[in-house]
């Protein structure tokens, strides 16, 4: 078994003293492990860090095997976020997200398309944006798209202020006022393109996490990924 | 069939880092054969080792004495702290003898996969440290890793709230590093990083 294909990577775990264990969010075949031999080495280390974009060749005997791989580095998007404590909080919270859901060895083009959408613009003044709609996107990847179209209860496309914690509908503003303590509030960037602020990406955040946490992490032992959890605390430190 | 002596100690031996099972039989073999010369200090060194080295209360490093020959040196600046992630890079600092401060040996990193969390680490001795007005500056040398960088930021924000200034060591082009072989991210750090000549 031998295939190439461009990847993410997600994650690395050291295995034994030189190897280590690759996880990948690739483009044709999802979420992938592999090992790396030599990959804990000084000259190869660098590559493998979350969020850099490789090229990756995976070979086994076996399909069902862990099989190894070799990569070469496409682009180092980790690099990019180093230095910003809010960026780098945002990029180890979506490989993190990504390494908690997708199943493994099971294709999402359009999840990986908008991740790497995602760390496009990392180091782009808009970089929060696109994460929320990217948490969005996989949620709909995922099965648990959300229907921001019109609202639950009136059918109305406009004024949508709200999103039913339940069954992930949009609200109307004059539908939703009596319930408001009880529905998330809908950044206005989710439905069409419209300025945000730090306040409407704390919400936006809130919403993919309420649906992220009910339909894949509360099923986790480990719960929320504690990246998420920390990239979260960043945010709304800046709000407050 | 038992385990032989022989066998125990190779397999002991093939659990040390660069050794594997070939090497360790050859390790083996030698210690066996020079029994006085290298068998018997081993053991001994081994023993002492073992009853004597222990870990700094202050810092973590590893010494014969807590608090450590560096915590207890009056030659060091009391004023300079500088964290890193393990014993090994205290001592890769020291062999180069560029810093003449005090250290902070955290244990690890933060790592979301490997589920380390502040909590497994020296982060709350390290801010305590930071807090008792003896300290002018905390250096904090990381690896350039996500995960290190992550651990970096995170310390720096506990710190904020305290009078301690907070720095980080340089990433770019390493000494006798060529252009060509670098990779785009240290580059790309390298070139954020540049300042006037």
């Amino acid at each position: 078994m031998d295939w190439t294909d461009d990847g993410i990577v997600l994650g690395l775990r050291k295995h034994g003293e030189n190897d280590t264990i690759v996880t990948l969010f690739t483009h044709e075949h999802g979420r992938h492990l592999g090992i790396v031999h030599g990959g804990n080495g000084r000259r190869v280390r660098g590559i493998y860090q979350p969020g850099n974009l490789v090229r990756a060749r995976w070979r086994a005997r076996l399909s069902e095997h862990l099989g190894s791989f070799t990569c070469e580095l496409v682009r180092s998007f980790a690099g990019t976020a180093l230095d910003d404590a809010l960026r780098l909080a945002a990029l180890t919270s979506a490989c993190a997200v990504a390494n908690a859901s997708l199943p493994e060895r099971e294709p999402h083009a359009a999840a990986y398309r908008g991740f790497l959408g995602f760390l496009a613009v990392l180091d782009a003044s808009n970089w929060p944006s696109a994460y929320v709609r990217w948490e969005l996107l996989l949620l709909a990847e995922l099965g648990y798209g959300l229907d921001l179209a019109a609202c639950a209860a009136t059918g109305s496309e406009t004024d949508l202020l709200y999103v039913s914690p339940r069954t992930g509908r949009a609200v109307s503003a004059g539908a939703g006022a009596p319930y408001a303590d009880r529905l998330l509030p809908l950044p206005a960037f989710l439905i069409r393109d419209a300025a945000w602020d730090t306040a409407a990406i704390r919400d936006g955040l809130r919403l993919t996490g309420h649906f992220l946490d009910r339909h894949i992490f509360a099923s986790r032992k480990e719960g929320e990924p504690p990246a998420r959890t920390r990239f979260m605390g960043c945010m709304l430190e800046k709000t407050t | 069939m038992p385990d032989s002596a022989i066998d125990h100690l190779v397999r002991l031996l093939g659990r040390l880092p660069g050794l594997g099972p070939r090497s360790a039989r050859r390790v083996a073999l030698d210690l066996l054969r020079h029994r006085e010369q290298l068998l018997t200090p081993l053991m001994q060194a081994l023993e002492d080792a073992s009853e004597k080295v222990r870990e700094c209360g202050t810092c973590g490093n590893l010494d014969l004495q807590d608090p450590c020959g560096i915590c207890t040196d009056p030659k060091r600046d009391r004023s300079l702290l500088c964290v890193v992630e393990d014993v090994a890079d205290l001592w890769a600092l020291e062999r180069a003898q560029v810093f003449r401060g005090r250290y902070h040996v955290l244990g690890g990193v933060l790592s979301a996969l490997d589920g380390v969390g502040p909590e497994d680490l020296r982060i709350a001795a390290l801010v305590d440290r930071a807090g008792n007005g003896e300290l002018s500056e905390v250096i904090l040398a990381m690896n350039a890793t996500v995960d290190g960088q992550t651990t970096a930021h995170y310390i720096s924000d506990r710190l904020k709230e305290g009078h301690v200034a907070v720095s980080r060591l340089a990433h770019g082009v390493p000494v006798g590093g060529e252009l060509d072989y670098l990779d785009d991210g240290t580059l790309q750090t390298a070139l954020k990083a540049r300042r006037p000549l």
